[in-house]
């Protein structure tokens, strides 16, 4: 009986492990096949642009509202850390340095997830199970470069620009906070934060990853939508996939990059 | 072996004069058309172990409007995404004026696609775009035209199908005949030369129906297409098609014109037409044993 089940309970785990495997490939593949289209997709800009409106400028509101409350946390939890050591003068390097290096990548990423690769991957399933996809394709128009491709890039070149407005936001809340609220030094909060940061180390390297992590969330909303059921049941699937999937990545991703960034 | 060429000039069909169907099917009439413009040699379908269609066989003359008929699940539809090359036979052979469709590269593929259009279940129509745009979308993607061009021709299309004064309202507004209709002049918009009709009846109240029906008989006779469609609504689609196919168990059972499939004699033709329960094609899905399967044992037959 033990042998038996502890064989099935092996079988069972092998044959997840197999269709992960299998799923991975088919990622590939389809990345492949989005870069194989995009040319297509970027000679037309204005159908990545009106992706960008959705994605990037609809998104804007949660940006500038979270980064402005991270920030103001941050501004809180800073102060009364550093004002134990006598070190409140370097609330303005704390706030900026998190945000840049870490919170304004990885947050942004998780919430354009949340609203924006949510909603890719309910679009594109939806338009699979009514058959627009389909129609597309009967239509000799390639859906991957007409559909995918322009997601996808908007995706990519969303990402960043909403990661430096979250960090902008945040500063702003910490300032707020720190200068306005506490009452620390205009002119110390902004020199301290900028002596501390480093274009190349802090700054390019954060939008190095929130273009990666804008990469990773486009490619598994446009997959997953891609890839639903179409069924009201698999588009719905889909679209939690396209949440957890992408926050379990960005939080890998952000460990590797960091590991080989600082 | 037939090359490409002789078979989109009709000779292949005469040197093959042999029987057209399998050897199951029950032949209404038997013409063989010179000018073939869709055929099936043998083609056989299975989505991973299920298996669609066994060895159909079909042809359908250029300038036809053939329908093909049978009940839900028995392969009608993959029928059509065989012809348009959405699907590809496990064997035998889908030839499109000519061409074998299987053997299309992507860019043969859609070279064919611009020549044919298609009318969804339901129609299928981008929902992000408006009754005017949707029609407009296969006229912008594939001609150079400019938009004042493409704006009286999607006029045109829609006047065809009596929409014109919805040109500028939403997919979300239509009902579900005028959605049908959109769909129909979008599908009619670069006038193909192969229209396909996936059930295009399906859900449609009377009156819908019957506009739908005339709607494809009068484009079909202006465009001078070769048109299939995909319907189990037996009574309306007698009265705009030239030929009738029915396919059952991945076959195709039953063939002919409008008059002989009214008067045949064949079973399951009878079943199909005068819609009863119970024939050739059975109510109950397969399964065990009724008696046994409700714990009654052998007290009941």
């Amino acid at each position: 009986m033990a042998d038996s089940s502890s064989r099935n309970l092996f079988a069972a785990f092998g044959h997840r492990l197999i269709e992960a495997v299998w799923k991975l490939g088919f990622v590939c593949r389809f990345f492949a096949a989005i870069l194989r289209d995009s040319g297509a997709s970027l000679r037309r800009f204005p159908l990545v642009i009106r992706e960008i409106y959705f994605a990037g400028v609809l998104s804007m509101i949660i940006i500038v509202v979270s980064g402005m409350f991270v920030g103001m946390v941050l501004g809180l939890q800073g102060y009364s850390t550093l004002v134990r050591f006598g070190s409140a003068d370097a609330l303005g390097a704390l706030v900026a340095l998190s945000l840049l290096r870490e919170l304004g990548p990885v947050l942004a990423a998780l919430l354009f997830a949340s609203r924006s690769g949510s909603a890719i991957t309910a679009e594109i399933g939806l338009m699979k199970a009514t058959e627009q996809l389909d129609a597309m394709a009967v239509m000799a128009v390639n859906p991957i470069a007409r559909v995918v491709a322009p997601r996808f890039w908007a995706g990519v070149l969303s990402m960043p620009v909403l990661a430096a407005i979250f960090n902008v936001m945040g500063i702003f809340g910490g300032y707020f906070v720190g200068v306005t609220l506490i009452g620390l030094d205009h002119g110390t909060f902004w020199s301290q934060m900028q002596n501390a940061v480093d274009w190349h180390t802090d700054i390019v390297n954060g939008l190095i990853k929130s273009l990666v992590f804008g990469a990773a969330v486009s490619l598994i909303a446009v997959f997953e939508g891609f890839d639903a059921k179409p069924t009201a049941e698999g588009v719905s699937s889909a679209t939690t996939r396209t949440v957890v999937t992408s926050a379990l990545t960005i939080l890998a991703l952000d460990f590797v990059l960091t590991a080989f960034m600082f | 072996m037939c090359k490409k060429a002789a078979l989109s000039r009709g000779v292949c069909a005469q040197v093959r004069a042999g029987p057209v169907f399998s050897a199951t099917a029950t032949r209404l009439t038997h013409t063989v058309e010179p000018d073939a413009f869709i055929e099936l040699d043998k083609v056989s379908f299975a989505y991973g172990s299920r298996r669609i269609l066994d060895g159909v066989s079909l042809r359908i003359a250029r300038g036809k409007l053939a329908a093909i008929m049978g009940g839900s699940g028995s392969g009608k539809t993959t029928l059509l995404r065989l012809i348009s090359g959405q699907v590809k036979p496990d064997s035998g052979r889908v030839w499109v004026d000519g061409q074998d469709v299987a053997k299309l590269n992507t860019a043969g593929l859609y070279a064919m696609r611009r020549r044919m259009g298609m009318l969804f279940q339901f129609g299928a129509l981008f929902t992000d775009l408006s009754v005017q745009d949707n029609v407009a979308f296969p006229l912008r993607e594939h001609t150079g035209l400019p938009d004042t061009m493409i704006r009286d021709l999607v006029l045109m299309k829609l006047q065809a199908v009596g929409l014109r004064g919805a040109a500028g309202l939403m997919p979300a507004e239509l009902s579900g005949g005028m959605a049908r209709r959109v769909a129909l002049a979008r599908a009619i918009a670069l006038d193909p030369d192969l229209m396909l009709y996936d059930e295009p009846f399906t859900g449609l109240d009377p009156i819908a129906l019957g506009t739908i029906a005339a709607l494809i008989k009068r484009l079909n006779d202006a465009l001078g297409a070769t048109a299939v469609m995909v319907t189990h609504d037996v009574h309306v689609s007698l009265n705009v098609v030239d030929e009738v196919y029915f396919v059952a168990d991945g076959k195709i059972v039953a063939s002919g014109t409008p008059d002989q499939v009214r008067h045949s004699a064949d079973p399951f033709v009878r079943q199909f037409v005068d819609g009863q329960p119970d024939g050739p094609v059975r109510l109950h899905y397969p399964a065990e044993d009724y008696a046994s399967q409700l714990g009654l044992g052998g007290r009941h037959g």
